[in-house]
């Protein structure tokens, strides 16, 4: 990121902020370039991030040792975070279980995406791009869809959209409110608050590590020194910062799955 | 500033447009990390803590069992103490009631043995007296009649005259000794 937008600066001898342009990186596979994709850096993070929770997840689990070890106790407390906490909590005692995989299965993958952007070097969030993002909020659509009318047949059309206790002159804008808030906006928040944060996030580090090199090296003035190293201490913070946003919108993200589901499920709306 | 903005919006990065590969990257990768974690990861999890839980249960039920035993032992052994007392007592009263009765009974023994033996003496020194009084009849009769004989310096040989004489003294002493004795 800092490589790419240097030259800019350096070249032009003005400071060129990275743009939006300077996430998508080039790609590394040549082919399949002219449909205007190709196989970037983005993808192949996210194949790493399923690598990499799949590995963590079947290798904690398999040891099954009664008293667990350090590995296997990391393990079993992040399962048993979004099984009880998230899963649990939201969704009650009597129907958790089913839904637990999905959860867990979200939740780290989700976080492990978005430490992609502090990561040394990899240093990409891959929910900072659109479409995972995409991606991830429709299987959660599809499936609480999928669950409501599983649970309520064809009534789920009139449990989902009509609240009770409305009087009948407010009931047609209600329900209007309420399939746009449901069925639109839902998956839209879910998925754009998700990729918001993580981009927002990205462009601060990104703009930041910019601003500093271009203040060491292509400033050629004195009072470059201590302006670039007030933007690294702001830079720090913001990089723990983006740390603590990037555990919180995975769990944001997980949390809200189970909202969804619990109302798919529940009985009344 | 002005001039990213302008560059971006030149390019047509429309940060909203997704990558469709990358839409369809995540779609798989995540459905088999899901896959993997329904199939694998999370049943391998829940029978641990089954499995935990149940360790742990059982322990509990182990000890709370040791304990029950515990208690009933102690019950059984207090019950027998308590049963070897009174027997103890019951044994020690007998012991003390057969004494007694021993005690009497050789009492008893011993007073008709004393009795008997008294009576054995008593009859045994009447017949060694009536011995004694017939041997020393004759013996002191012819003693006497010895000695008279010497003293008088005859023979009193007539045996049938003396023997009157010595009876009738001897008869003498007698009554002479029952009157002074009485």
């Amino acid at each position: 990121m800092i490589a790419l937008a240097l030259p800019t600066a350096a070249e032009g001898g003005t400071f060129t902020p990275p743009g939006l342009e300077d996430l998508h990186l080039p790609d590394i596979l040549p082919w399949g370039a002219e449909y205007g994709t190709g196989f970037g850096k983005q993808m192949l993070l996210v194949i790493l991030t399923v690598v990499l929770v799949s590995w963590f997840l079947v290798a904690a689990s398999r040891r099954r040792a009664m008293v667990p070890g350090k590995f296997q106790f990391l393990g079993e407390w992040t399962y048993t975070f979004v099984r009880n906490s998230i899963g649990r909590d939201m969704l009650g005692e009597r129907e958790f279980k089913k839904y637990t995989p999905l959860l867990v299965s979200l939740f780290l993958f989700v976080l492990l995406s978005n430490m992609m952007g502090s990561i040394p070097f990899l240093q990409i969030p891959t929910t900072s791009h659109v479409g995972t993002a995409y991606a991830l909020a429709g299987i959660v659509y599809v499936y609480w869809i999928y669950l409501g009318f599983k649970t309520h047949g064809v009534k789920y059309f009139k449990v989902s959209v009509v609240p009770s206790g409305v009087p009948k002159a407010f009931l047609i804008p209600v329900v209007l409110i309420e399939i746009v808030s449901t069925f639109l906006v839902r998956p839209m928040t879910h998925s754009l608050r998700l990729f918001a944060t993580m981009l927002s996030g990205h462009m601060i580090i990104a703009l930041t590590g910019a601003a500093m090199a271009y203040m060491f090296t292509s400033l050629g003035q004195w009072w470059g020194y201590p302006l670039g190293s007030l933007i690294f201490i702001g830079g720090l913070a913001m990089f723990l910062f983006e740390i603590f946003i990037q555990v919180l919108q995975a769990y944001v993200f997980t949390l809200l799955t189970a909202v969804y589901i619990q109302t798919s499920i529940s009985d009344a709306h | 500033m002005d001039n990213a903005v302008i560059k971006a919006a030149a390019e047509g990065a429309n940060p909203l447009m997704p990558n469709w590969w990358e839409v369809l990257v995540t779609l798989a990768g995540f459905l088999i990390l899901l896959f993997i974690v329904a199939k694998f990861v999370v049943p391998m999890f829940e029978k641990t803590f089954e499995e935990r839980t149940a360790a742990i249960e059982g322990g509990i039920e182990k000890a709370e069992a040791a304990q029950a035993e515990a208690n009933a032992a102690l019950e059984e052994y207090k019950q027998q103490l308590t049963d070897a007392r009174t027997e103890a007592n019951r044994i020690r009263e007998e012991a003390r009631s057969e004494g007694a009765e021993i005690l009497a009974e050789l009492k008893a023994k011993a007073a008709s043995e004393s009795a008997r033996i008294t009576e054995q003496a008593q009859v045994q020194i009447d017949a060694e007296r009536s011995a004694a009084q017939a041997s020393l009849r004759t013996e002191v009769g012819s003693l006497a009649t010895q000695l008279a004989g010497k003293i008088v310096g005859e023979a009193l040989d007539d045996d049938a005259r003396s023997a009157r004489v010595v009876d009738r003294f001897l008869t003498d002493l007698e009554s002479q000794r029952a009157g002074a004795s009485k």
